[in-house]
């Protein structure tokens, strides 16, 4: 097992590679130059070239590539083009706060749609089980832009409940229920979009699960249906839903672009959107790299989980 | 060999509600079961074999099955049918227990085989876990496993099938049950394992004084274990005697043909005789006895009316209009004369074959 991870460890190093060089490539193809930002109207053809040579922009893309990845190998991420800040310094500001809205999102919606997918799964085919069916469905066709700003409008603006957006009321001694506030909203349009997700992989999973053979033998022993679901059932319907959790994982870290956006939530989502727009080269490549990282991360985790969940899974090597 | 009646069946009817409308998968069955004996029921897939003796157990689908209103399963002066979950949840592996055709799959693949089986010791007896272990490893030895100890700390799939199949039987032993049902047990096992299981079911009946059902749709296996048999065909039992009895002297059509189907050492014909056409189909059974249709020996009133049971001896009894007082004489297929002229030589008996069935059960202790 430990020869497996490391060969994973190992093969992961040149992906990351491979995708650094595709995301600097097409980060460099947007249209639009970041020197913009830099020039004003009455500036000479002398003096933008001067800003872009500033700014390393002169270069082939090759060599700009080759000084990129050779500086983020000794951990120096660069600066933003845009505020001139360490990326490093942005990137870490901005983690926290997505962190928090993601993880507490993902709890939510595991904690919510695990027992209901089951719920549903026993109840096949019944007014429950139709009623939860639906839920997920209103709730994957819902945009989650839509939603939000539905939310914003009756709780924030109608009602007066829960402040609009952000995290924090500023120039405020903030406290945990100031965060918690602030929190609400957009955890609930989050977990909606988890949760809708995850209840129909494990509705599936469980269906799946109830039809083998073996729950008609833990029946014929004369095991309680608790003790059947517990013992036999759960277990057996873990592997999808492990997948499940093995593609939100990465989100954690790479924010919700729409809802952070909506919710004016100051994490990586919303710093992505900002970095686009003003052609933040080195944000985008950090955001990127620090993502593709998450993903590899999380596969692996899962594949562990899968042989630790299912003892027919080994690894060889 | 006692004699009391352990488990009555008394017109068991179960339907299953489909799609395409109610499927009467099992129409009337009657037959009782004597302790310390092995009934064996034959029959095509499809006749509502495995279905009754499922709801034997109540281990059918809950919401799709509806139960006959008069049916009844007495089990220790109980009606099974009507009997609330909790209660039932007592008697399944206690004191009913199965074993399941596929052994590859009826077995949890992420759970210990010995944990499989001291989970069902722990379900209906009280005792610390560790002691519940040990019995599970007593058991695996029982049925032959080889280092029952090492073997218990493994998953199902490190067993071949014919190792999984002991463990089934270990499991549905582990407390010591009155009944045992084994649904095709050897079906997916190649033959020299099956003989091996059946030995062993066999010989473990004997050992724990326990009746044994036996489905199956292999006449050979039936040869093998059975005491009694019943045959069934399209949801009802059409004939049911004593082994010999139905081996040697069946009465009905369908028997006939099941026995002629069978390959025997001496067969020289290049075919091998089948029964014609298909079971009926359930949706629509057709008017009169459900086997008319296929029935080369068919009287005008098979198509009408469906024949009551005719008593042949006290232990044999089929349900055919042929053995009406008057019905006319048909000529069975060579074999089943064959076989007749055996019976008559040297079976027939005033005691219904009950000492061939007595050679039998002593022939499991061995």
């Amino acid at each position: 097992m430990g020869k497996y991870i490391l060969k994973r460890v190992l093969i992961s190093i040149p992906v990351l590679f491979l995708i650094s060089i595709g995301a600097f490539i097409l980060v460099h193809l947007t249209p639009g130059d970041p020197a913009d930002m830099y020039i004003s109207p009455d500036m000479t053809a002398a003096q933008v070239e001067m800003t872009r040579a500033a700014l390393g922009l002169d270069k082939p893309l090759f060599i700009q590539y080759v000084d990129w990845i050779a500086n983020f190998l000794t951990g120096n991420m660069g600066f933003s083009f845009a505020d001139r800040q360490p990326v490093l310094d942005i990137i870490s500001q901005r983690l926290g706060p997505t962190l928090i809205l993601m993880s507490i999102s993902l709890i939510v919606a595991y904690a919510t749609a695990i027992p209901l997918g089951i719920i549903a799964a026993l109840h096949k085919n019944s007014k429950l089980d139709r009623a939860i069916i639906g839920w997920t469905f209103f709730n994957v066709s819902f945009p989650p832009f839509f939603l939000g700003l539905a939310l914003i409008y009756i709780f924030a603006v109608e009602l007066d409940l829960l402040p609009t957006g952000g995290m924090e009321v500023l120039g405020m001694e903030n406290d945990g229920i100031d965060l918690a506030e602030h929190l609400v909203l957009p955890v609930i349009v989050m977990a909606s979009q988890f949760s809708a997700n995850m209840i129909r992989y494990v509705r599936a999973s469980v269906l799946e699960v109830l039809g083998q053979n073996y729950i008609r033998t833990a029946l014929a022993k004369g095991l309680k249906w608790r003790q059947i679901l517990r013992f036999h059932v759960l277990r057996n319907s873990l592997i999808p839903i492990v997948t499940v959790i093995g593609t939100d994982l990465p989100k954690v870290i790479g924010g919700a672009v729409i809802t952070e956006q909506i919710f004016q939530w100051p994490g990586i989502g919303s710093l992505t959107v900002a970095a686009i727009n003003s052609r933040d080269y080195p944000v985008l490549m950090a955001i990127v790299i620090l993502s593709a990282i998450a993903v590899l991360i999380a596969n692996l985790t899962v594949d562990i989980a899968y042989a630790a969940i299912d003892p027919r899974i080994k690894y060889s090597k | 060999m006692t004699t009391d009646t352990i488990l009555k069946v008394n017109n068991l009817h179960v339907s299953f509600r489909t799609l395409d409308g109610i499927v009467d998968a099992v129409r009337g069955v009657t037959f009782d079961l004597k302790r310390g004996e092995t009934l064996a029921i034959v029959g095509e897939s499809g006749s509502g074999k495995s279905v009754s003796m499922k709801a034997i157990n109540r281990v059918l689908p809950r919401k799709n099955t509806i139960f006959g209103k008069d049916g009844e399963i007495i089990y220790e002066g109980k009606n099974l049918l009507s009997l609330p979950e909790e209660e039932m949840e007592s008697i399944r592996g206690r004191k009913i227990a199965m074993i399941f055709q596929d052994p590859m799959t009826s077995l949890n693949p992420t759970m210990t085989v010995g944990r499989q089986i001291a989970e069902s010791i722990l379900t209906h007896e009280d005792i610390p876990k560790a002691e519940a272990m040990k019995e599970a490893i007593k058991l695996m030895s029982l049925v032959g496993i080889r280092n029952p100890e090492e073997s218990s700390r493994n998953y199902p799939h490190q067993f071949s099938g014919g190792m999984r199949q002991r463990v089934m039987i270990a499991l549905s032993l582990a407390c010591k049950p009155d009944i045992l049902i084994a649904d095709e047990p050897t079906t997916a096992l190649d033959v020299t394992i099956q003989s091996q299981i059946l030995d062993l079911i066999d010989d473990l009946k004997v050992k724990l004084n326990m009746s044994v059902i036996f489905i199956t749709h292999d006449l050979g296996v039936v040869a093998h274990v059975a005491d009694r048999v019943a045959v069934m065909y399209a949801g009802k039992i059409i004939e049911i005697g004593t082994a010999e009895e139905i081996f040697y002297n069946p009465q009905h059509p369908y028997t006939w043909g099941l026995i002629c189907s069978m390959p025997t050492l001496d067969t020289t014909d290049d075919h091998l005789y089948s029964i014609p056409g298909a079971p009926p189909n359930m949706l629509h059974m057709p008017k009169g006895d459900a086997f008319a249709p296929r029935n080369a020996y068919a009287l005008a009133i098979d198509f009408e009316k469906e024949p009551p049971f005719f008593k042949v001896s006290d232990t044999h009894y089929a349900a055919t209009w042929l053995l009406h007082p008057q019905a006319p004489a048909v000529t069975p297929p060579a074999e089943i004369i064959r076989r007749q002229e055996i019976f008559n030589t040297f079976m027939k008996q005033e005691d219904g074959g009950s000492n061939y069935a007595y050679r039998h059960t002593s022939s499991g202790a061995r």
